[in-house]
């Protein structure tokens, strides 16, 4: 807050007379910086908020109203055919039942992976802060490790051992694998958070003789409310959002929804429908924005969780 | 049991207290209820992030086609891998999608930044705005930026129809400007969180700096570049962490936008992998691919182990 206060020096009246703007208030002390300032912010805002506009509008036009060449113009015949078409008829391939397949499944896979991957994200966390084991540092310095490793390295390995155990291309099989992948930033997450309450907490409960699970589950858990909704945020749009591990081990019948979106743009015979194909995209991208907007500082705060450094 | 618990344990020091009578008969049951709880973690840990890297870069020395075996080839492999095309292509373009996307991101997420931090209106809703991208998938960031650079109904032709004819913004088409418009995308997409990254980094800065600089009379773009962004050590290396491993994963992005293309001008090493052990069943190949990928982590663990280990050195020499 200080620090604002200090850049922008005298600022507060002019800012004022920004806002009063058009109702009255003479911008008498409307400087050419300022204005430079809002301009820069404007234009970069309107950088940001184009290929959503340009998605919006061509989602609502007719492919003819599209072949005129006016990718910013809104439509003069409105039409949620698109949409209907990229929900429930458009093709990928000999399939036409639209998008809606991928979306339950990525529901079914989202659904699933994210209280797996917390709830064992969350007694990591909680043995790494209060049940330090012989060992137990190296494994999360394994784990921190892991973050950085890319995914390709590991993927065939854990192909052959999934099928090995049966469980390649199952539903299982891709919870267990954005268990494993949502592991080692989720348990530090977790780790972090449990390492920044009081010893003092955990010591009086095992003076009232409560154990591994006993604290956790009447202690820490009930604590570990926020922290929890941070890492839920962030499970669910990651999750949503894959394509690589959606791809290699789910298996046809459970494919997400990002890879049918790919399928039904890429694979389109005969004409190509930008706006059924635009329709589709926001249908894809329609479940982690609406958690981003509602979720607000949250979402950054989850980021900010999940980038600090072990 | 009891070797479970080293006696160096400092909650075990704290524990024992105040809970010395009957700490002996249940701290090793605890302890192993705890071992027992983070069976997921240590088989994570040591089947995945150990073994599973060691079978890759155990396959990478052997002539694995379709299923892994074990005729030892030596090196071969690797011959191979810097012998294709399709590889060195893949190799340049990762240094050069992510040397100019660190780049256009840093400087944009700092400069965003330092406006967001000019005391503005509307703070929260320019924050929305810059950061919502970031929600979506690489696969609908793609699809969008491929749309609106399409050579025939894209942005291109809207301005040509608007009357500017020579106007050029189709990168996608051509095989020298592809991964421009991959930048372009992954930029759009990614450059808010540094952006939140930074301004958190730009609000923990000591006011008193501020007042100090003012007091000399320095100008603020010379204070916010030549004194605060060196004070930023931390939210640069966050941010940059974050987008490092971002940059080369990146797959997704490539394959809604170009799927490595036109020709292979835009191939990338995660999909040269990829490529590899699904359709052109060679895993051998694949695996001496994936072994090189986890190169400049290695060596990035490497470093920072051995700075480490001298800042240690150093602390217990003074």
């Amino acid at each position: 807050m200080t620090t604002e206060a200090m850049t922008a020096g005298g600022a507060a009246a002019r800012s004022v007379a920004i806002e009063a703007g058009p109702r009255g208030a003479k911008p008498q002390k409307l400087s050419a910086s300022r204005v430079g300032i809002y301009a820069f912010l404007i234009v970069m805002a309107l950088f940001f908020l184009l290929p959503l506009w340009v998605m919006i509008v061509t989602s609502l036009k007719t492919m003819p109203e599209i072949r005129l060449g006016q990718i910013f113009s809104w439509p003069q015949n409105l039409t949620f055919d698109p949409w209907l078409k990229a929900w429930d008829t458009a093709c990928t391939g000999r399939d036409c039942n639209g998008l809606k397949p991928g979306f339950w499944n990525s529901v079914k896979i989202t659904a699933l992976s994210v209280p797996v991957s917390i709830i064992i994200a969350m007694i990591n966390g909680y043995a790494l802060s209060f049940w330090k084991y012989r060992g137990s540092e190296l494994l999360f310095g394994i784990l921190v490790f892991g973050a950085f490793v890319p995914y390709q390295v590991v993927i065939y390995p854990l192909i052959i051992g999934l099928s090995k155990v049966g469980l390649f291309a199952t539903l299982p099989g891709i919870v267990i694998i954005h268990t494993i992948f949502g592991m080692p930033i989720l348990t530090l997450l977790f780790r972090n958070f449990f390492s920044s309450l009081p010893i003092e907490l955990f010591k009086a409960a095992r003076v009232d003789g409560a154990g591994f699970w006993g604290i956790f589950f009447r202690i820490m858990l009930p604590m570990s409310v926020p922290i929890t909704i941070v890492a839920i945020i962030l499970q669910v749009t990651g999750i949503w959002n894959d394509f690589l591990f959606g791809l290699v081990f789910a298996g046809r019948p459970n494919m997400p929804m990002t890879i049918q979106l790919n399928n039904i743009v890429v694979t389109t015979t005969g004409i190509r429908e930008y706006n059924v194909n635009m329709a589709a995209t926001i249908l894809t991208a329609a479940v982690p924005l609406v958690i981003y907007f509602i979720s607000g500082k949250w979402f950054v705060r989850g980021i900010a969780a999940g980038a600090v450094k072990g | 049991m009891a070797h479970i618990a080293p006696a160096k344990d400092d909650l075990a020091v704290a524990v024992s207290g105040v809970a010395a009578p009957d700490r002996d008969r249940r701290r090793p049951f605890a302890k192993l209820q705890a071992v027992l709880g983070t069976t997921p973690m240590i088989a994570t840990a040591v089947g995945v992030f150990v073994i599973c890297i060691l079978f890759s870069v155990w396959w990478s020395f052997t002539n694995s086609k379709l299923f892994p075996n074990n005729n030892f080839i030596g090196l071969a492999q690797y011959n191979r891998l810097w012998a294709n095309d399709r590889w060195i292509i893949s190799v340049n373009n990762i240094w050069f999608f992510g040397i100019m996307s660190m780049t256009f991101n840093m400087v944009f997420g700092y400069l965003l930044a330092v406006f967001m931090d000019q005391r503005i209106k509307q703070e929260d809703l320019f924050r929305s705005i810059f950061l919502y991208p970031f929600a979506m998938s690489s696969i609908v960031t793609g699809l969008v930026w491929q749309w609106m650079m399409d050579p025939n109904l894209g942005i291109q032709e809207t301005v040509r129809n608007l009357g500017w004819e020579g106007f050029n913004f189709a990168p996608l088409a051509r095989g020298e400007t592809a991964i421009y418009g991959l930048v372009l995308a992954g930029i759009w997409n990614g450059v808010g969180v540094t952006m939140a990254i930074m301004l958190a980094g730009l609000r923990g800065v000591d006011a008193e700096i501020w007042k100090a600089a003012k007091v000399d009379g320095i100008p603020a773009w010379r204070t916010y570049l030549f004194i605060v962004l060196p004070m930023m050590k931390g939210a640069i290396v966050t941010a940059f962490i974050l987008q490092a491993t971002g940059i080369i994963r990146v797959f997704d992005l490539v394959i809604a936008m170009t799927q490595g293309g036109p020709g292979i001008s835009t191939q990338m090493p995660a999909i040269y992998v990829i490529q590899h052990i699904t359709d052109r069943v060679n895993v051998g190949q694949g695996m001496a691919a994936a072994t090189m990928m986890l190169f400049p982590i290695a060596i990035l663990i490497a470093v920072r182990a051995l700075l480490e280990w001298r800042a240690r050195a150093r602390e217990k020499s003074v």
